[in-house]
């Protein structure tokens, strides 16, 4: 990943808690791979189907050999939403802020879900190119994955 | 559907009761208590004794055990127990179960309850942090997502976007319930009126949702007791039929996913449809809905579920205009709803749906036939009932 982008200062305080895989394990690759700045999604290995989130088989053919595709850092903005009110106190300080869910360029519409940065206040509109921005939590050690609008200079 | 092997008025609704309503934290009395009072009330109203009662069921994992209620309550037998697989979802679900339940003979009574007593337990408002995130939650707690308004305010405010929703049409519902509640003295909003610019000036929660587009936090009980149509007859009150009932989901609508592929929705296409279908009437046909109203925006997607509008009609027809009684086209949540009667994750629009058909509503839908309960939506799985006089 030439041109990734790592964060230099936490979105939001370390408050929450600190991401971990499903008691199960499924989509404990995933978490790994964020801590390596890469973002992986599922991918059956007999029909090459790809699904998030994880899950332990296919649900168009059932296989559960599944296995993992790495793609790009790149998405529009399928939904958001500015968080006013904290769920845990120890957010009260830090809203407004933003949410994305991000359609993934390269994962046939597959979406995830993270942080708008820059200014909170900003108009967010559906559609818009956004490009990831890993957030590592090296003490915790974990990594987050944020986005960023892309500037029209830095559009391929 | 086999049109011949439905639940359609094989059972009916024969009493209704609720405990009083009280602000999350004001009950005096416990959550078990609440229950035992609605449940009480529904077989006083139902003219039959609490003993008759034999079976229980509820959803949305109510913490009130049906062995200990049939110990309190003095039960001479018990014969069925569910609990529905479901959050706020599962309100229909609980009553259509026990309709399943005495039609196939497990049981003659059954008692359709929730309780809550917000105050004493965990606040659905809040995230819930012990543990760390787990599943599902592991995708979007870490950035701030966790409470029930952040992850259906995604939903919404996709499908705002795809059919150029105005803020207005929100306001709409959450008006439409606070309306209803000031002719409900049972309601917590009962004299506390609310205005449009009261609405649009009130704080947000997570944008698109103001304050009033969110529940309320609420201590209070509701319960519903279910016979077969034979024996509600020959009961005190005017029976009120089960029409027809469905649950389910729509395709891969699972839970916190992200990856729902119908996101801007709130659930309900597949099971509108069934519910329709059982029935053998269309939207056209019903006189008044309760729809639960955990958040104005995705009641609002409901209604375009269930046939009441286009989506892109959305912003003409959700109007307070339409939506209240006595004069609207679909008079929608008459009692005040979970915005503004009380938060009893939905039972009470079961009450409220039934007083409509029997005509004894504080805000009476005039010949009120056909009343709809439709439970939580953008959630899963989901469920709704037709009832009927």
């Amino acid at each position: 990943m030439g041109n990734e982008e790592t964060a230099t200062a936490y979105y939001l305080p370390e408050v929450l808690p600190v991401p971990s895989p499903a008691p199960d394990g499924r989509d404990k690759e995933f978490w790994e791979a964020l801590k390596r700045h890469e973002i992986l999604v599922q991918c059956c290995s007999r029909c090459d189907s790809l699904q998030m989130e994880p899950e332990w088989l296919c649900y168009k053919c059932h296989s559960f050999e599944l296995g993992w595709k790495q793609v790009a850092g790149r998405g529009r903005i399928y939904s958001w939403e500015r968080v006013w009110y904290p769920i845990d106190s120890g957010l009260k300080d830090a809203c407004p802020y933003l949410v994305v869910v991000v359609e993934l360029t390269e994962a046939s519409g597959l979406r995830l879900l993270g942080n708008l940065l820059g200014d909170p206040r900003q108009e967010v509109e559906i559609g818009a190119e956004v490009e990831a921005v890993f957030e590592d939590h090296k003490q915790k050690g974990f990594t987050l994955l944020q986005w960023r609008l892309v500037q029209p200079e830095s559009r391929p | 559907m086999d049109k011949q092997n439905t639940i359609k008025d094989k059972a009916a609704i024969v009493g209704v009761g609720e405990s009083r309503y009280y602000k999350r934290g004001g009950s005096p009395i416990s959550q078990f208590s609440l229950a035992c009072h609605a449940i009480i009330q529904a077989a006083e109203d139902a003219g039959i004794e609490v003993s008759e009662i034999d079976g229980f069921a509820s959803y949305a994992n109510d913490q009130n055990d049906p062995s200990r209620l049939a110990a309190a309550l003095g039960l001479r037998e018990l014969n069925f127990c569910n609990l529905a697989w479901t959050g706020g979802g599962g309100v229909a679900a609980a009553v259509a179960n026990a309709a399943a339940a005495v039609a196939a003979g497990y049981a003659r009574q059954v008692a359709v309850f929730r309780s809550l007593a917000q105050g004493r337990g965990f606040r659905l408002g809040q995230a819930h942090l012990g543990g760390g995130p787990a599943g599902l939650l592991g995708f979007t707690l870490p950035y701030g997502v966790a409470s029930p308004a952040q992850r259906i305010a995604l939903r919404v405010r996709r499908f705002m976007y795809e059919h150029k929703v105005k803020q207005d049409a929100l306001a709409a519902i959450a008006l439409t319930s606070y309306h209803h509640a000031q002719f409900n003295p049972r309601a917590v909003m009962y004299g506390r009126p609310l205005s449009a610019e009261a609405y649009h000036n009130s704080r947000w929660i997570v944008e698109p949702f103001h304050l009033f587009d969110c529940c309320m936090e609420n201590d209070g009980a509701a319960a519903v007791i279910v016979t077969t149509a034979e024996r509600a007859r020959d009961l005190r009150q005017k029976p009120v039929f089960i029409m027809a009932a469905a649950q389910g989901s729509d395709p891969r609508d699972v839970h916190d996913s992200l990856n729902i592929p119908d996101f801007g929705s709130a659930n309900f296409k597949h099971v509108a449809r069934r519910l329709y279908e059982m029935a053998g009437i269309g939207p056209q046909d019903v006189d008044v809905v309760q729809s639960y109203d955990h958040f104005s925006g995705a009641v609002m997607i409901t209604l375009v579920e269930h046939g009441f509008c286009a989506p892109d009609e959305i912003n003409d027809f959700c109007t307070v205009e339409n939506l209240t009684w006595p004069s609207g086209k679909l008079p929608l949540n008459t009692s005040g709803g979970n915005l503004a009667e009380c938060y009893v994750i939905g039972m009470q629009l079961v009450n409220e749906a039934v007083r409509q058909v029997r005509g004894i509503s504080t805000c009476q839908v005039k010949d009120a036939v056909i009343s709809m309960m439709i439970s939580g939506s953008a959630t899963t799985p989901t469920s709704n009932i037709i009832l009927h006089g």
